[in-house]
């Protein structure tokens, strides 16, 4: 059974930050649409078009029939272990630091057998759950689990590699002026999130729910408004070196696009808080975060950031939002690749639109703040870099991997989103 | 696939190898592989009584080559051959080699083919050697765990242990042979004698596989010549007849997990076109850089049936004096494992064996060997096997 981590002790700021290693990071191009899907938490492997055949490693042709009709397809999950071996020597440093390591031979019920981490709770011989995450290189790899939940599960050391679980974490929520702020920060501490640094700008003004976040268990408001550059490196130089996750639920969403808007002021409003917002956080907290992406049980993670779907395509209903978001969106994958090094990961939450103020007109289903917050917890403990919360954000991704230039026609049309 | 008629394998006839030669192997050598390869060519070519230009077939492996292939070689070394081979195949690399070679002898393409295997290593090589190996080890094996071959072969060797009830004696006691042997082997790294209990209690590395499960990467080169009879014959050089060969790559891809090699598929035809059968062999170089392949190939060879080789195992003496001289140099495990050289070992040491020209303890009466070589983890297995019998003068 898997022992209980516990909380660490506060760090003796005198001893050496032990620095990120990471595992192997090469892989072929082929490979990369493994690491894509195991991005999202999705297992999934090539089979044969043609005559079905399920192949492992990633090929270029099918092995059954030469067919170059290799199609990646969610697989089923269960397996058994049929041969194991825990590593206690190995030629990579990070492998080195981290010894014993278990790792096993898997008979898929897909039908061929693959290679796999193995979490320690997995009977010799038994029945497996298979899932794949991104390591600390940012490459998929595949976990065998154990087929029931155990007890204190999350908490094996190989797995907690590839989850970025807030369990004795510190977070820093960037708003907690709006419900989702609110609802994140809640989240979190249920999750168990050892402190949760709540941002709240203009602080001498009052918003609704105030009492209540403060009243949180863990909760610590601090001041922070994502606009103003002094403020965001003034609270970094307070915290910056125990925040293990950033999530940034700061966001400004108008209505309308470009043409019938009057000058650049809203737009520049947009900017500064889905745009500017999350360069100056990163300017600020992403190198203490990179430094600390080994750090132990509280090391740095993750970094969340919660993004409207229509950053991958803009709605012109709310086109100029849209367009600030696209930004943003195009910065997480700087970031990503900034991270890259550091085992931090990015998490993308894309969303759907929120039930909240100022998409009021807009019609059902809607994400709320609750459910949202929720899914972010829920991505945080799986360690996924890529979700999609709520139908309408669902919807809108199967029709962007399908033809991102086909959604982009339909969304210009009048009944578009 | 209907066949008309089985097509029946040219033997080897008037065919030969010979000059077994050995560079001694180091640890650790800031020396590349040109060096190896160039010190074991040089070594043939006195040996053999030859002048460079002689050397008209060139064969070449070695995994620490890059950039350069066999093609380099021949401009670096002043050869001028007009027929060049490079054989990527690890530890099959030896086995291969020879086949090749002397069919190019047999078919007139070549008069001498210079076979050479040498790898460096440096300090850091083995480390950069796995994590760039091959696109699957890449892809889906070196990420978990980066245990390399240990890891690979642990899993093979666990599975085996369940399966067929072999214990880590039995391995152990395959090891603690080979030390023995290669006690009087000169060239051997490991010279300190090693008991059951010493191999039982090694560290462990990936389980159950311990320190001495494992062979040492190491510096070194090994080589031979393949050439007419008559051309032996002239030059006064001890020579071994090739009775048979066999290859294969990816044999039994379904298997879902390796129990077994290539050599269970064209045992049947090694041993008809060899004209002998297991009981025939005076001594088997088996490839080792594990036990647990060693005893699969005893296996898969017909020595004794499927999951039968813990039992033989214990049932023989497998050192040179023993009930089943095996490895007789002291194989990879106790000499160290120079790259592809670790694929040539076997068939030199045999070479040496059954010319009556031993540098360690000779086998009274070594006349016929079987020699097999194993390569190439590509991800989950080895997928080069092939296998050679060779008989000396007296055979």
């Amino acid at each position: 059974m898997t022992e209980a981590i516990k909380r660490p002790r506060r760090k003796d700021p005198q001893k050496r930050t032990v620095l990120p290693t990471l595992p192997p990071t090469s892989r072929s191009r082929r490979a990369l649409a493994f690491t894509a899907a195991a991005a999202e938490g999705r297992f999934v492997l090539q089979k044969c078009g043609d005559c079905e055949a399920v192949t492992y490693p990633p090929r270029e042709a099918c092995p059954k029939c030469l067919s170059m009709n290799l199609e990646w397809r969610d697989m089923p999950e269960g397996g058994r272990l049929i041969a194991e071996s825990t590593i206690q020597t190995s030629t990579n440093v990070y492998f080195r630091e981290r010894t014993p390591w278990r790792v096993g031979t898997v008979a898929l019920e897909a039908g061929i057998t693959v290679l796999a981490h193995v979490h320690g709770d997995v009977a010799e011989g038994g029945r497996v759950r298979m899932i794949a995450r991104t390591d600390k290189s940012g490459q998929g790899v595949l976990m065998a689990l154990p087929e029931e939940e155990t007890e204190n599960m999350a908490d094996d050391k190989q797995l907690r590699e590839l989850t970025c679980d807030p369990k004795h974490r510190r977070v820093l929520i960037t708003d907690g002026r709006t419900p989702l702020g609110q609802a994140m920060a809640r989240a979190l501490s249920t999750a168990g999130a050892s402190t949760v640094f709540v941002g709240v700008a203009e602080t001498w003004r009052p918003f609704a729910g105030a009492d209540e976040l403060a009243a949180i268990p863990s909760v610590e408001v601090m001041a922070l408004d994502v606009t103003d550059t002094v403020s965001v490196n003034e609270l970094a130089s307070e915290i910056g070196g125990k925040v293990d996750i950033l999530i940034n639920t700061a966001e400004y969403v108008r209505a309308g696009g470009a043409m019938d808007r009057d000058g650049i002021v809203t737009a520049r409003d947009e900017m500064e808080v889905n745009y500017f917002g999350p360069l100056r956080l990163i300017q600020a907290f992403g190198p203490g975060m990179r430094f600390r992406g080994a750090d132990g049980v509280n090391s740095a993670c993750a970094w969340v950031n919660l993004l409207s779907v229509y950053a991958l395509s803009n709605w012109p209903a709310y086109g100029s939002t849209s367009a600030s978001q696209a930004a943003a969106y195009s910065l997480s994958q700087c970031l990503r690749g900034e991270f890259h090094g550091s085992g931090v990961k990015v998490l993308n939450a894309l969303f759907g639109p929120l039930e909240e103020d100022w998409r009021q007109p807009l019609p059902p289903p809607k994400v709320t703040p609750e459910g949202l917050a929720k899914a972010v917890v829920g991505a945080l403990q799986q360690g996924l870099e890529e979700l999609t919360v709520g139908a309408v954000a669902e919807d809108f991704l199967t029709r962007w991997k399908q033809d991102p230039r086909v959604l982009a026609r339909e969304l210009t049309q009048p009944e578009g989103a | 696939m209907a066949h008309a008629s089985m097509p029946v394998r040219q033997s080897y006839d008037g065919v030969v190898a010979a000059v077994p030669v050995t560079v001694p192997y180091q640890r650790y050598s800031p020396e590349p592989a040109h060096w190896w390869i160039a010190r074991a060519l040089g070594e043939l070519v006195r040996a053999a009584g030859i002048m460079p230009q002689d050397i008209d077939g060139f064969c070449v492996s070695s995994f620490t080559l890059f950039p350069d292939t066999a093609v380099g070689l021949t401009q670096h070394l002043g050869l001028t051959p007009r027929w060049l081979d490079h054989i990527p195949m690890g530890g099959a690399s030896g086995v291969v080699s020879l086949r090749r070679a002397a069919r190019a002898v047999q078919c007139g393409d070549a008069d001498i083919v210079a076979c050479v295997s040498g790898d460096a290593n440096h300090v850091d090589s083995f480390r950069r050697m796995l994590s760039s190996f091959s696109r699957f080890a890449q892809d889906a094996s070196y990420p978990y765990g980066s245990g390399g071959p240990n890891a690979s072969f642990a899993l093979m060797t666990e599975h085996y242990m369940k399966t067929y009830g072999a214990t880590r004696e039995d391995f152990g006691k395959i090891c603690v042979a080979q030390r023995d042997n290669a006690l009087s082997f000169p060239h051997a790294l490991m010279k300190k004698p090693l008991s059951l209990e010493q191999y039982i209690a090694a560290r462990p590395i990936s389980d159950p596989i311990a320190l001495f499960d494992c062979v040492m990467p190491c510096a070194g080169a090994e080589a031979f010549l393949v050439m007419r009879e008559d051309n032996a014959k002239a030059l006064g050089l001890p020579a071994a007849r090739i009775l048979s060969t066999i290859e294969r790559h990816n044999a039994f891809p379904d298997d879902p997990i390796q129990i077994r090699g290539g050599w269970e598929m064209d045992r049947a035809e090694f041993w008809s076109m060899a004209g002998i059968g297991p009981e025939d062999v005076d001594l088997l170089e088996t490839y080792d850089d594990y036990p647990v392949i060693s005893m699969m190939q005893f296996e898969d060879l017909g020595f004794c049936k499927k999951g039968e080789g813990a039992d033989f195992v214990r049932s023989h003496d497998l050192t040179n004096g023993g009930s089943f001289p095996h490895n007789t140099s002291g194989g990879q495990l106790s000499v160290g494992q120079a790259g592809a050289a670790g694929g040539y070992l076997g068939l030199v040491e045999a070479l040496r064996q059954i010319t009556g020209a031993a540098l360690g303890r000779q086998v009274e009466g070594a006349r016929t060997a079987v020699v097999s070589g194993f390569g190439m983890i590509n991800y989950d297995r080895g997928l080069c096997s092939g296998a050679a019998a060779l008989a000396g003068a007296g055979a």
